[in-house]
C-alpha cells in the first residue's frame, strides 16, 4: 500500500468531512417539508384512531376537519389558555417545563357515536425511548371511548404491541376515577380480571413498556384532573 | 491494464462473490458476525424483511465506494474513513423513508441507525473492498447483505410463525382452524433467546448437509 504523508492525511479528511456534511445537510434540507408533513399526517391519523375512526394517510387531512371541531389549551388548575395553539404544541417539550407552566392540550370531537368526546394527548417512556398516543373522554370525563398509542423505538413484537388493535381495544369503556378518586387504568402483567374497569392485561415479554405505559397513562392525565371533575355531564 | 485481458462482468469468479455468501460463507451462518441485529428484529417477518433490504442497500453502496477509493484512502485512518462513508449512507437511508416511506420508517426506527453497527459491513469494506475494484466490490457487497437478509428472513418466519401464529401478519393459524382445536402460540418463540436457538439450529442443519463446514480437529 502506498505510503501517505500526514499531510495528505490531513487534507483527505478535511476534504471527506466537508463533502459528507454538505451532503447531509443538502438531504435534510430538502427533505424536511415531506418530513414535516408526514409527521402533520400521522399526528392527525392518530387522533382520528383514538375516536375509534380508522384513517389512512390518504384520508386523515380530511377526517380530521370532519371530525375534530375543536381545541384549546389549558394550564393545570383546568383554566383555559387564550392565544395558544393545541395543535403545534410540543408534550415532550412541556413536560421538561414547571407543572404549573405547562401547556395541556385538548381536542374536542363528534365521532360516529355522536357524543362530544374530548381528546387529551399523553406522552411518557417505554423501554427503549418515548412513547405516545391519545386518549379520548365520554362526555362524563370518566369513561374511556377509545385511545391509540405508538412509540420510537420498542422491540418488534414485544413492547411495540402496544399500537395494535388488540391491546388499545382493551382500553374501551375502562374508567379513570374510582368515586371521586383518579385511578387512572392499570396494565397487569399475568392478565387483568376482565370485570374490573380499571386495568387491562399486560404484554407478555414487554412487562417496562406496559409499565412505563400505566405510568405515562397516570401522569399526563392527573394533570387534567381538575378540568375532568368540573366538566363531567 | 491495455494488454491485459478483459474479465467479463459475470464470470466464474464474480458470480462466486455473489451466491457463496448465500451458503458455504454465509456471514451469520458461519462467519457469526451481525448477530445482534438478527436476533433483535426477526420477531416478525415484515421489519426483517425491510432491515434485510436497508442493509443489501448500504453494504452494496459503501462497498462501492470504498473500492473506489481504495488507492486513495490512507492506510492510518482507513477504519475512521469507512465509518464515515456506512454512517452518511445509513443517515441518507433513514432520511429518505423518514420523507417518503414513512409507514417503514416507523416499522424499523432505531433499528435503521443501528445498520451503522452492523459488523458484516465493516467487516466486508475491510477484507473485500479495500483490495478490489468496484464491481467485484459490489457482488460482493450484494451477496453478503443477501446472505445475511436470507437468515433473517428464516429465522423470523419461524419466529412469527410458531410465536404470534401469523405470516407477514396474516393470522395463518386461526384460518387454519388450529386454535379452535387447542394449539397455543409459543410465547417463548418471541423472547430474543429462541432467535439464538434458531440460528443454532439453521447452523447445524447445514453443517449437517455440507460436511466440509465442519473444521478439522
Amino acid at each position: 500500500m502506498r505510503k501517505f504523508s500526514n499531510r495528505y492525511i490531513f487534507i483527505f479528511s478535511t476534504v471527506m468531512v466537508v463533502i459528507v456534511a454538505s451532503l447531509l445537510s443538502l438531504a435534510a434540507t430538502l427533505l424536511q417539508p415531506a418530513q414535516e408533513r408526514n409527521l402533520e399526517i400521522e399526528k392527525k391519523k392518530s387522533m382520528l384512531e383514538s375516536i375509534r375512526v380508522p384513517a389512512t394517510r390518504k384520508n386523515a387531512v380530511d377526517l380530521y376537519d370532519k371530525y375534530i371541531t375543536g381545541s384549546f389549551v389549558l394550564n393545570t388548575k383546568g383554566e383555559v389558555l387564550e392565544n395558544v395553539d393545541a395543535f403545534t404544541v410540543v408534550l415532550r417539550n412541556e413536560q421538561k417545563k414547571p407543572l404549573e407552566e405547562q401547556y395541556l392540550p385538548v381536542f374536542m370531537s363528534v365521532p360516529d357515536n355522536g357524543e362530544q368526546v374530548a381528546i387529551l394527548p399523553v406522552e411518557g417512556k417505554g423501554l427503549w425511548g418515548p412513547i405516545y398516543g391519545y386518549v379520548s373522554l365520554l362526555p362524563d370525563m370518566n369513561t374511556i371511548y377509545g385511545v391509540t398509542f405508538d412509540h420510537k423505538g420498542e422491540t418488534p413484537g414485544l413492547g411495540a404491541e402496544i399500537n395494535t388493535t388488540w391491546f388499545e381495544s382493551m382500553f374501551h369503556d375502562k374508567k379513570l376515577f374510582d368515586n371521586e378518586e383518579f385511578v387512572s387504568v392499570k396494565v397487569v402483567k399475568g392478565g387483568a380480571d376482565t370485570n374490573d374497569i380499571h386495568s387491562v392485561d399486560a404484554i407478555s415479554g414487554g412487562t417496562i413498556t406496559s409499565k412505563g405505559l400505566e405510568k405515562m397513562l397516570f401522569d399526563c392525565i392527573v394533570k387534567y384532573e381538575d378540568y375532568l371533575i368540573e366538566n363531567r355531564n | 491494464m491495455s494488454n491485459k485481458e478483459k474479465e467479463p462482468i459475470f464470470s466464474a469468479k464474480n458470480f462466486k462473490l455473489l451466491t457463496t455468501p448465500l451458503s458455504t460463507n454465509n456471514p451469520i451462518t458461519i462467519q457469526v458476525l451481525g448477530i445482534c441485529s438478527a436476533l433483535a428484529i426477526t420477531v416478525k417477518l415484515k421489519p426483517a424483511l425491510v432491515m434485510a433490504l436497508s442493509v443489501i442497500a448500504v453494504i452494496s453502496v459503501s462497498n462501492v465506494v470504498i473500492a473506489a477509493l481504495r488507492n486513495y484512502i490512507p492506510e492510518r485512518i482507513r477504519i475512521i474513513v469507512q465509518l464515515v462513508v456506512i454512517a452518511t449512507l445509513v443517515i441518507l437511508v433513514d432520511q429518505i423513508l423518514k420523507a417518503y416511506a414513512f409507514d417503514v420508517s416507523k416499522q424499523l426506527s432505531v433499528f435503521v441507525g443501528l445498520i451503522i453497527t452492523n459488523c458484516i459491513i465493516m467487516g466486508r469494506l475491510e477484507a473485500f473492498a479495500m483490495a478490489n475494484k468496484p464491481w467485484p466490490a459490489f457482488l460482493d457487497g450484494l451477496g453478503n447483505g443477501a446472505g445475511y437478509g436470507l437468515i433473517l428472513v428464516i429465522v423470523s418466519f419461524f419466529r412469527e410463525l410458531l410465536g404470534s401464529g401469523t405470516i407477514y401478519g396474516y393470522p395463518v393459524i386461526e384460518k387454519l382452524g388450529l386454535y379452535s382445536i387447542g394449539y397455543e402460540n409459543n410465547g417463548m418463540m418471541i423472547l430474543p433467546p429462541m432467535a439464538l436457538i434458531v440460528v443454532g439450529l439453521i447452523i447445524w442443519v447445514q453443517r449437517g448437509a455440507d460436511k466440509s463446514l465442519i473444521e478439522d480437529k
